[in-house]
């Protein structure tokens, strides 16, 4: 696995990773595990993946930004058993100028949340357990079909 | 003329809250073919004890790749029923 681990994420690992010496600039996006979720106290969380697929599917991610920006990205997403604080996940960005920088960093972040096959389930303050679901955050139900379902398949490399 | 009725052996994998619900991560399904993803799922929920807790129009990955519910399998294809992503 080339960008899940069950190891603490260094940041400036990731940017030694990313960088070069044509580059003067790096953007990061820096996920952390929260103490809330939805009005709840959470103390710990686990995430989990469809490992293989889930590695690929960063894997085009990335080389779907360095194709589109004059950037170079690297990334780790946590799997495992996190505390309030941890890294989640982080992206680095480097570029020459902030401007790719910036844009593919947040491409890849975004692209990461649709696209990649990684669950988490949250450990609440008051001992209940659940997995966490964005579409039913954002829907404000759970009546509709999931809008995502048939673009996702739609994905090409 | 037709072609004969042919059984398509298909690997099922499931996840975080469908693998909850369905009691097994993992189901090696022999299914009528020709099949669509969406008959693959059908197929499952009819035939395993607690299937049908797993909703009938999930989203689906079909040898890694995200594949819509009409996309056609093939004989050893590793499908799966992907929850609601939670990465990031």
């Amino acid at each position: 696995m080339r960008y899940l681990t069950r190891s603490p994420i260094d940041p400036g690992m990731l940017t030694v990773e990313a960088a070069g010496p044509a580059d003067g600039g790096v953007a990061s996006f820096i996920g952390l595990v929260r103490d809330h979720h939805a009005g709840r106290g959470v103390t710990r969380l686990e995430y989990s993946a469809y490992e293989p697929m889930a590695d690929g599917e960063v894997g085009r991610i990335v080389r779907e930004a360095e194709a589109r920006w004059p950037v170079r990205v690297a990334l780790r997403h946590r799997l495992g058993s996190l505390e309030i604080g941890d890294i989640a996940v982080a992206v680095v960005a480097a570029s020459a100028h902030r401007a790719p920088a910036f844009e593919a960093c947040r491409y890849v972040i975004e692209e990461v949340k649709r696209r990649v096959p990684i669950w988490k389930k949250e450990f609440y303050a008051d001992g209940s357990i659940g997995w966490v679901d964005p579409t039913a955050t954002a829907r404000g139900d759970q009546s509709r079909e999931r809008p995502d379902a048939a673009a996702l398949g739609q994905v090409s490399e | 003329m037709s072609a004969p009725a042919t059984s398509l052996s298909v690997k099922l994998l499931l996840f975080a809250t469908y693998a909850e619900l369905a009691g097994r991560e993992q189901v090696t399904l022999e299914v009528p073919g020709p099949a669509t993803v969406a008959d693959v799922v059908r197929f499952f929920r009819a035939s395993w004890p607690g299937a049908d807790r797993v909703p009938d129009r999930p989203m689906a990955a079909v040898n890694r790749v995200h594949a819509r519910l009409d996309t056609v399998v093939s004989d050893g294809d590793e499908i799966a029923l992907l929850p609601p992503l939670a990465g990031g």
